[in-house]
């Protein structure tokens, strides 16, 4: 084998630093879709700042792993959730209880109960619950029900993604999908109705 | 109440995703339209979906995308 020639060399750098600035114009084009993520996975706006740096920052570092043509969005989140629970080990958040069981018409059930079943036919109490309702609520679910949570019902992820970003079976993610909405729905009708 | 609003309540996650089979799909139709305390209970679940997923249009803080294109060129050794 021949060394390669300065010419070859130098189209290779070339060629690297393109590939290398397409990636991060793309990774960057999703910036917002990640910090929305990000808000719902952590406490506050400064925690969510925190994490989508660090995450860019190891996105742009380690850009080489990714395979052109798969899915960007969901190899960025898989690093996020990555970095959430290294975080989450460092930080201890406030002890968390794990999920009663509580079924599924838990909340439309306290609701019925304090405004009327026809209270359930309209808008409004949804309505009232509030953004921070939301995030405090989510908040308060333990980390791995939260995750799938975010990923599917406000980040738009399909159950199979989630799985590869989360790196757990499919069957994982729909039960804990599923626990995880009972949680956040017993959390909002502590929210709402204490 | 009874048993066929038990198992409606069973089938409400996979209802709202639509990864019920045809079988629990018809089933879950046949009971909603007589039972009007099931019905209700989907349709707040639905719009309680909806709501979780619109109260978190935030946009980013202003500067953060200044942040992070500050990163690109980020050396692998760095």
């Amino acid at each position: 084998m021949s060394e390669p020639g300065p010419d070859t060399e130098a189209r290779r750098i070339a060629t690297e630093a393109r590939d290398r600035a397409r990636f991060e114009e793309d990774a960057l084009g999703l910036a917002d879709q990640v910090y929305r993520v990000a808000r719902r996975l952590v406490g506050s706006r400064e925690e969510a700042e925190d994490l989508v740096q660090e995450t860019y920052a190891r996105a742009f570092r380690s850009w080489r792993s990714f395979t052109p043509g798969t899915n960007l969005r969901a190899w960025m989140l898989r690093i996020l959730t990555n970095l959430n629970v290294d975080r989450g080990r460092k930080v201890q958040r406030t002890p968390q209880t794990q999920p009663l069981e509580e079924t599924d018409y838990y909340l439309a059930n306290k609701v019925a109960s304090a405004a009327g079943e026809d209270a359930l036919e309209t808008d409004d109490v949804v309505e009232r619950l509030s953004q921070d309702s939301i995030v405090n609520a989510l908040s308060d679910i333990p980390p791995q029900f939260r995750d799938v949570v975010v990923l599917v019902d406000i980040g738009d992820f399909s159950y199979a993604d989630a799985a590869q970003i989360l790196d757990v079976p499919i069957g994982t993610v729909m039960s804990r999908l599923h626990r995880g909405r009972r949680a956040l729905k017993q959390r909002l009708a502590e929210e709402a109705l204490s | 109440m009874g048993a066929p609003c038990d198992r409606c309540e069973e089938l409400l996650q996979d209802f709202l995703d639509r990864t019920l089979t045809d079988a629990e799909w018809r089933e879950a139709e046949d009971h909603l339209g007589g039972c009007d305390y099931c019905r209700r209970r989907y349709r707040f679940e639905e719009s309680l979906r909806r709501y979780v997923r619109t109260s978190s249009v935030e946009r980013m803080p202003p500067g953060l995308m200044d942040k992070l294109a500050e990163l690109r060129g980020l050396d692998a050794t760095a």
